[in-house]
């Protein structure tokens, strides 16, 4: 193990130099067809725009697994999409391209997740899991010689003491359900089923009660080998992250000062936008995590369209602004581990994984009386919002009353109303008619008479979400007056699609 | 559930506790025939530091902590002991973290010094705690770390109330202690055949609870995420739920891991014997309710829940809930041996058979003490604040005979009159201890350390230096 590990360093301080050329084992590549342990760096060129790119399209991989497992997504149904996932973003033209740009975008993020301890577990872990499920996508006799030629020397259980543990290994397959299996051992002495491993090397098999335990050994099946695999897949890529990282910050970052250095450093703060997947249909009344961009866009009011773009730009959001925001979305019927997937999400950028739910988690599920008092607390209204005082800089608050008429008319101008709504909606903020001045956005946004005035945000949603249904129930009838975000509702949730999975996020 | 129970029955509860304490020394109630002592005792606090003084077994504690590298092998890293925390604990809940020492006087000259109310151990780090600032904000290979940690385990009665009716919170008394008897026999079994570990001591920890020290040199190495997998594979009890248990077991087989197979024998064995009748788990509506709302299928649960409510207050010659679990279980065979019953219902019936016992009796292990390395847990040889029990190490091969109410106290050792048969007796059941510290645990532990220090040299003559 050490001696692999030596090599692993040598290996891996090479491979911190993506950009310049090492020697590479040819013969390994060929047979390697779809995975790979990534213990020696791709050579070769790569030009500046491909080693963005690709490292970007991994990154939407990578994200796309966190995605899925905050999701619950998990076993079969996880690997299923997770080979998925990576069919679709790491895909080339040819073998070798795919198999090419799988070994440049590794390294990259290698390089950009290597510098604080956060970073490095949230990319260990993902790669991780891409690994395995990659692994065991495979069939048993790809990966049988996966790792012979990884030199993965168990020794397979056999003769006596095969036969001595036989009824305990059934009863562990039983108990896993693997019935067919079990029978298998029962009939046949079907040699080369089991490995014989330290426990240590398998935990998740023994977390799980998957694995037959004596005295210290692990008996792993071949349907299992996939943890042995990971296992050392881990280890050695948490001992090369470390090795990348002193080395980053000790000769490459002042080499490639110019070049590399500010486009690795942005990297890992790379926001994605929330890539939902297809995940989009739930039921009627519950709002999804990924329909909040969209929703934002067509039925927010001000103020919570402000927060959120805050909150969007900044990766973070104070106290006040989560309360306020929260109870909102909890009022529009975002359930709360859609909220909580949502918050995840737009912090993920400044803090995630272990950060965030130390931070932040307490507070969503405050929102949604789990935590402290459990009070179930209500959305709150615009009296409460126009009241309460905001300090400087803070997000809170009703921008008709915070926002100066300057920064008032540009934001409404970007919610593409016309002029004259504009106008009137600065004018009534100006004499200190905030909720007027509010609903004279929301009926110049719906193209429609609101006579109950607006004085709730969560009034202005529902009410907006009406008109818009009713707009759509009736798209031959109503004029959409130039309105363009008047889109019926079903289409919406395609462009909301393009909207998170297009190229404006990325580059925010 | 547990206020209705708490109401009904007749309990020990805190202040029969700690009146013990003032009352006649727990330490030598078997021997006391008469007259409590006249003058006023003394407080714990104020015995402590006569016991850090003259009783505390230092050559034991630092020969134990050394792991071998106090002896004169060549090999043996001299610094090994003094990267080791250990936090004190001073009057009025001050945590002092991060305390090292260099060798056995140093300890024993702080100990005297701080008269710590409390000991707790915590990890070995890379390097000394106490210049761990030095290693603070520089890059990622020079982090001050812990590398090296016991694997611990933490067991307490408290997290047992919902199906203790003998008391709760900080009582304990001889009908709860089966349930900590056989914790120690299902955890130390798998710990021993399953895992491969060896020296495991196991501790009273003075009060309601007990603790695991697994020392194998290969536990002490293990990493959080593999602590966290044993802790996983030992938790069938995972907590509960509005009321009902949460359990690990295979949900697609009525077969279970060998592993939980044998933990089922001991605790079967255990319930029978001890836990059922000692418990009263059958003997009265409430108790009776919690095990049929496990067995769950209508008709056993109606028939038997009828026929023990006309039965209510009749006497019985037996034990009452020994005989209703043998009347539940002849309900389920009946079940099981007919025809009739489909093959789902039967198999949710010896299912749920099995179910109540993993509910009622299988180990409830704080799981966060035994995940992470950096986590503290007091040591053994303390004095409990508050009952003034030694924490005295136990024998998990006598585990039954063990009486928490008789573990020696710091008011037997040194509050009474020397030469008193209560004095003699502490000093004798003192010595007992530390006889169960050398014969469980240590010695076998100095002789294995010793090997592996020298083995370790020799392989590393041959291989270069290791990582």
């Amino acid at each position: 193990m050490s001696a692999w590990m030596q090599k692993q360093q040598a290996r891996s301080t090479r491979a911190a130099a993506v950009a310049s050329a090492v020697a590479e084992d040819a013969a390994e590549l060929a047979s390697e067809q779809r995975i790979s342990m990534y213990t020696e760096a791709p050579s070769g060129e790569v030009c500046i725009e491909d080693f963005e790119r690709y490292a970007i399209d991994r990154l939407r991989v990578l994200k796309g697994i966190e995605e899925a497992k905050t999701k619950g997504f998990k076993g079969d149904q996880l690997q299923e999409l997770v080979v998925k996932l990576a069919e679709k973003h790491l895909r080339g033209a040819t073998q070798q391209e795919t198999r090419w740009k799988d070994a440049v975008s590794h390294f990259v993020l290698r390089l950009a997740y290597c510098k604080t301890e956060d970073l490095r577990r949230w990319f260990l872990q993902h790669e991780c899991e891409l690994f395995k499920s990659r692994f065991r996508n495979e069939l048993p006799a790809s990966q049988v010689d996966f790792m012979r030629r990884h030199s993965f020397d168990y020794e397979a259980l056999a003769g006596e003491e095969y036969q001595v543990l036989k009824p305990d290994l059934v009863k562990v397959q039983e108990s896993v359900g693997n019935s067919a299996f079990a029978n298998e051992i029962k009939q046949a002495t079907s040699r080369d089923a089991f490995f014989k491993v330290p426990f240590e090397q398998v935990p998740d098999l023994v977390a799980t009660r998957r694995v037959l335990l004596k005295a210290g050994w692990a008996y792993v099946s071949r349907h299992e080998v996939a943890s042995l695999v990971v296992s050392r897949f881990r280890a050695g890529l948490s001992h090369a992250l470390v090795l990348t990282a002193r080395r980053w910050a000790t000769i490459i970052a002042d080499e490639e000062a110019d070049r590399l250095t500010p486009l690795i450093s942005t990297l890992s703060e790379r926001y994605l936008g929330p890539d939902y997947g297809d995940e989009r249909k739930g039921p009627s009344e519950a709002v999804m995590a990924a329909q909040i961009p969209y929703l934002a866009k067509e039925s927010f009011p001000l103020c919570m369209q402000s927060m959120y773009h805050r909150l969007h730009t900044d990766a973070h959001l104070k106290h006040n602004g989560r309360l306020q925001l929260g109870l909102f979305l909890k009022g529009i019927g975002l359930p709360l581990e859609e909220a909580m997937k949502f918050w995840r999400a737009e912090f993920g950028p400044k803090c995630m994984g272990e950060a965030f739910d130390k931070k932040y988690a307490y507070g969503v599920r405050y929102n949604y009386a789990k935590e402290g008092k459990r009070t179930d607390y209500t959305p709150y209204s615009c009296m409460k919002i126009i009241q309460t005082p905001v300090p400087r800089g803070e997000a809170f608050g009703c921008p008709y009353k915070t926002a100066s008429p300057q920064e008032l008319t540009e934001q409404l101008r970007a919610m593409r109303l016309p002029p004259r709504v504009v106008e009137e909606a600065v004018s009534k903020a100006r004499g200190h008619h905030y909720q007027l001045a509010c609903t004279a956005v929301f009926q110049g946004q719906h193209n429609c008479i609101c006579e109950s005035g607006i004085s709730h945000p969560n009034q202005y949603y529902d009410e907006s979400r009406k008109e818009l249904t009713a707009a759509q129930g009736a798209t031959a009838t109503v004029t959409l007056g130039g309105a363009e975000h008047k889109t019926p509702v079903v289409k919406s949730s395609a462009s909301a699609q393009a909207l998170t999975a297009g190229p404006t996020p990325m580059t925010t | 559930m547990a206020e209705e129970q708490e109401a009904k029955r007749p309990r020990l509860d805190d202040e029969k506790e700690d009146m013990d304490a003032e009352g006649s020394a727990p330490g030598t109630s078997g021997l006391s025939t008469g007259a409590p002592a006249q003058r006023p005792k003394k407080s714990v606090q104020d015995l402590m530091r006569p016991y850090y003084g003259s009783k505390f077994p230092y050559d034991e504690f630092c020969a134990w902590l050394a792991y071998g590298h106090d002896s004169k092998l060549p090999q043996a890293d001299a610094m090994f002991f003094q990267r080791r925390e250990l936090c004190f604990t001073l009057d009025g809940d001050i945590f002092v973290r991060y305390q090292s020492f260099k060798d056995k006087e140093e300890l024993q000259r702080a100990m005297a010094n701080k008269v710590p109310a409390k000991i707790d151990i915590g990890p070995i780090y890379n390097v000394d705690p106490q210049r761990r600032k030095a290693y603070t904000g520089l890059a990622a290979d020079r982090v001050f770390a812990p590398v090296e940690r016991e694997l611990v385990f933490d067991i307490d009665l408290t997290d047992y109330d919902d199906v203790r009716t003998c008391g709760k919170e900080a009582h304990i008394c001889s009908a709860c202690w089966p349930l900590m008897a056989v914790a120690v026999q299902v955890i130390d079994a798998c710990l021993r055949e399953d895992f491969g570990f060896k020296h495991i001591l196991w501790v009273f920890s003075g009060r309601r609870g007990i603790h695991c020290w697994v020392c194998d040199e290969r536990a002490r190495k293990m990493t959080d995420e593999q602590r966290s997998a044993v802790a996983s594979y030992l938790s069938v009890y995972r907590g509960s739920e509005g009321g009902a248990a949460k359990l690990a077991l295979s949900q697609v087989s009525a077969a279970n891991h060998p592993s939980v197979e044998r933990a089922l024998r001991l605790l079967y064995a255990a319930w029978t014997e001890s836990i059922l009748p000692q418990q009263r788990l059958l003997a009265d509506e409430p108790a009776w309710k919690a095990v049929l709302a496990i067995i769950k299928d209508e008709e056993v649960c109606e028939r038997l829940h009828g026929r023990w409510q006309r039965a209510h207050g009749r006497l019985t010659s037996g034990d009452i809930s020994s005989e209703r679990w043998a009347e539940l279980s002849t309900e389920i065979d009946k079940v099981l041996d007919s025809k009739s019953a489909d093959r789902a219902r039967k198999q949710q019936l010896l299912r749920a058979r099995k179910e109540v016992l993993f509910a009622f009796a299988y180990p409830r292990l704080d799981v966060e003490v035994s995940k992470k390395m950096n986590h503290l847990l007091k040591a053994p040889f303390c004095i409990h604040p508050k009952t003034g029990k030694v924490c005295v190490p136990m024998d998990p091969g006598s585990i039954w005979s063990f009486d928490p109410e008789a573990v020696v106290t710091v008011h037997g050792l040194l509050d009474e009159e020397r030469g008193s048969p209560k004095a003699a007796a502490a000093e004798q059941a003192m010595a007992e201890a530390l006889q169960t510290f050398h014969g469980c645990f240590l010695d076998e532990l100095a002789a294995s350390s010793r090997q592996s220090i020298i083995a370790k040299a020799r392989s590393a003559a041959q291989a270069g230096l290791a990582w």
